[in-house]
């Protein structure tokens, strides 16, 4: 329906362009006075904090961009010119490095907020399937960037990763002839990480835009899980969400500026500061912290490619999450039988990270194990069975009057509370 | 479920003394660069740069490093001249075609003290000298750990046999390692008159090189104070806003 936008502004400038391109009515509708659920606590900062690391990660990342070569003659001493030579190089390259390690800090906690919420549930499924990718696209691309440097863990690590692309029956050693451009790990393999690298973010970009497209359309999840009923249970975002997620933002950036000012090398491993050499592999290989869980996984399976799909489908499983939860809650809050397992899983995952970075030996190899096994189980197995059996709590009637329904059972009228045998089923799914 | 947990929490206990080191722990050293506030110690890395280039120097080049970034030290611009003046360079070639050498500038890298890795291991028994520019963030713990090794040297307990051209030490992984004890007390003749013990030598010595390894420590640590105190205010501001706007909402 082509036609020209009958803008609303006054100034003059503002109305000649919002008639042509409505960006200002956009913003407005989207961001000034889009009606956000009232009860939104810090958990929801995250996915703006990530949107601004992304952006971080991208500035930094051009910048740093115009001094380094991909070469594996040039590319370690490039980036110790950039961080000795290069103004401010220093904190452009610490500010990357460490950004990565916000980055997932920061998805993490995201992710979980979506797990205990229920943000996946009906009818935010492709909205959280976009979450996925989104972490996908952002593993890839943290695995190149971490080969740029060209140190120690850089060789080894991409040799490692890129080598499970063997275990595939019949195409694998094709496709790890593909990725490295060679038959080793070499300066071609760098030559086109460094192209994927640069190009990834901004795929990722074009995915979170359709992440928060999917995001307006559905209206966000909140603590309580319930849908917005009325307009009462709504805020527009500005200037209530601005402000909170401003706060948030501040001590974001405050974690952030500690880690790159006073404790810029805590995260990293200090085999890196060593120039890759293919003919000295390390005693220990170890992935960056955020990949640890996934390499305990492929670790915990003796058999390559068992290992190699158990790591790829700890994450595919959560595709399938807003079908394998049958529980009609969302939050957590109100599903007592839920809660100890979401926390079981927790535990799980930091058993994960934390055998991640182990030699496979002794005990690490049980715990891993064991972590894993829980990891899948609690998706495939408890996921699906709790939400029959598990009695939720009473669902409060709406977000603007959060009393719980501890009213006297058939006391409720029309969308009121439910009478406590029916409690079990409450009708709150959209 | 709570066995699960129990079982998950002792085997983690398990772990821990069945991967204990075979190695003392590395002492601590309180460095004057440690902390949020800490800073190089100009004297020290001096006296360090003077241990490097009289012993270190011999078998471990710093590649990454020029004779300009000695200023980084608190050395004056003469002084800097001169000792890149010591050492000689190629320079190019005359014109008559023929390679020419010359005595180095300050722009100079470091000179190496060989040829090419070859030349470095033939002369070291088939072990490479690793480069020192970054030697310190290249190992765990490291400004401990380089001082423990340079202190490391001690008698092997009775009944190991080093291997001919090894010799042994308490930190290093394995405990042998190619280099024989390089400080030895009264090694050096330092400028400024300090007793030469290798106690202080290794401490100099890692002064100057932990200053090698992140020689804009001091720019990022005072940088971070001011970027940590404005969002430490930001964020005292930004919630006073926040609280003020969400006050009349019930």
């Amino acid at each position: 329906m082509a036609g020209l936008h009958k803008s609303t502004y006054q100034n003059p400038v503002i109305n000649w362009i919002d008639t042509r391109l409505p960006l200002f009515t956009m913003m407005q509708k989207e961001y000034g006075s889009f009606p956000t659920p009232k009860n939104f606590n810090y958990f929801w900062n995250f996915g703006a904090l990530a949107t601004v690391n992304l952006i971080i990660m991208i500035a930094t990342g051009v910048f740093l961009a115009m001094n380094y070569s991909a070469n594996t003659g040039l590319a370690f001493d490039s980036v110790e010119r950039i961080m000795r030579d290069v103004n401010y190089g220093w904190l452009l390259r610490y500010a990357h490095a460490n950004g990565a390690s916000m980055f997932f800090i920061v998805v993490y906690i995201h992710i979980f907020r979506a797990l205990y919420y229920g943000s996946y549930k009906a009818p935010r499924e492709i909205l959280f399937m976009l979450g996925v990718v989104i972490f996908l696209l952002m593993m890839a691309t943290a695995f190149m960037g971490y080969v740029l440097p060209w140190g120690q863990m850089s060789y080894w690590g991409a040799t490692v990763i890129t080598n499970l692309f063997s275990a595939i029956p019949l195409v694998g050693d094709s496709i790890v002839t593909l990725l490295w451009g060679g038959f080793s790990v070499d300066n071609p393999t760098l030559n086109r990480f460094f192209a994927l690298h640069y190009l990834l973010p901004f795929m990722i970009f074009g995915v979170v835009f359709l992440h928060v497209v999917a995001l307006h359309i559905t209206g966000s999840n909140n603590p309580l899980g319930i849908d917005v009923k009325s307009p009462q249970d709504t805020i527009p975002f500005h200037p209530y969400y601005t402000t909170k997620d401003s706060v948030g933002l501040c001590v974001y950036l405050l974690v952030f500026a500690l880690l790159v000012f006073f404790l810029p090398n805590l995260l990293g491993d200090p085999d890196n500061y060593i120039t890759a050499n293919p003919l000295v592999t390390p005693a220990h290989i170890a992935p960056e912290w955020y990949f640890r869980p996934y390499y305990a996984m492929l670790r915990a399976v003796e058999w390559k490619l068992g290992g190699v799909m158990v790591m790829f489908a700890s994450i595919l499983v959560l595709f399938f999450l807003p079908w394998l939860d049958t529980s009609p809650v969302r939050s957590t809050r109100f599903r007592p039988m839920y809660k100890p397992f979401v926390a079981l899983l927790v535990v799980s995952f930091f058993a994960l990270l934390y055998v991640g970075g182990k030699p496979p030996e002794g005990a690490y190899v049980v715990i891993g194990r064991v972590a894993t096994a829980y990891w899948f189980l609690h998706f495939l197995v408890v996921l699906p069975i709790l939400g029959k059996i598990e009695r939720p709590l009473p669902l409060p009637e709406s977000i603007s009057n959060p009393v719980l329904r501890a009213r006297p059972p058939f006391s409720g009228g029309g969308g009121g509370p439910l009478p406590q045998g029916a409690a079990a089923k409450p009708m709150d799914r959209a | 479920m709570r066995k699960l947990l129990v079982t998950l929490l002792a085997s983690a206990a398990l772990a821990a003394p069945a991967l204990a080191q075979e190695h003392p722990e590395v002492p601590s050293v309180k460095w004057s660069f440690n902390g949020p506030f800490g800073s190089y110690d100009y004297a020290s890395a001096q006296r360090g740069f003077q241990v490097y280039k009289e012993v270190c120097s011999n078998c471990h080049g710093m590649k990454l490093l020029s004779y300009r970034d000695l200023t980084g030290i608190g050395l004056n611009a003469e002084q800097v001249k001169a000792i890149a003046a010591d050492v000689t360079v190629p320079g190019g070639t005359n014109d008559a075609g023929e390679p020419v050498d010359r005595p180095g500038t300050a722009a100079d890298r470091f000179k190496a003290p060989f040829p090419n890795d070859k030349a470095a291991r033939a002369a070291n028994g088939g072990a490479l000298p690793p480069d020192q520019s970054l030697i310190i963030k290249a190992r765990e713990n490291g400004p401990n750990y380089v001082h423990a090794l340079l202190n490391g040297y001690v008698d092997p307990p009775a009944g190991t046999v080093v291997p001919a051209g090894q010799y042994y030490n308490e930190y290093f992984p394995g405990h042998y390692l190619a280099m024989p004890q390089p400080l030895h007390d009264g090694q050096v003749d330092y400028v400024d008159g300090t007793k030469a013990t290798v106690e202080q030598m290794s401490k100099d010595v890692v002064q100057f090189l932990t200053w090698a390894s992140e020689p804009n420590m001091e720019r990022r640590k005072q940088l971070g104070v001011k970027v940590v105190l404005f969002l430490a205010l930001m964020t005292g501001l930004t919630y006073g806003v926040k609280r003020k706007v969400w006050k009349d909402l019930h």
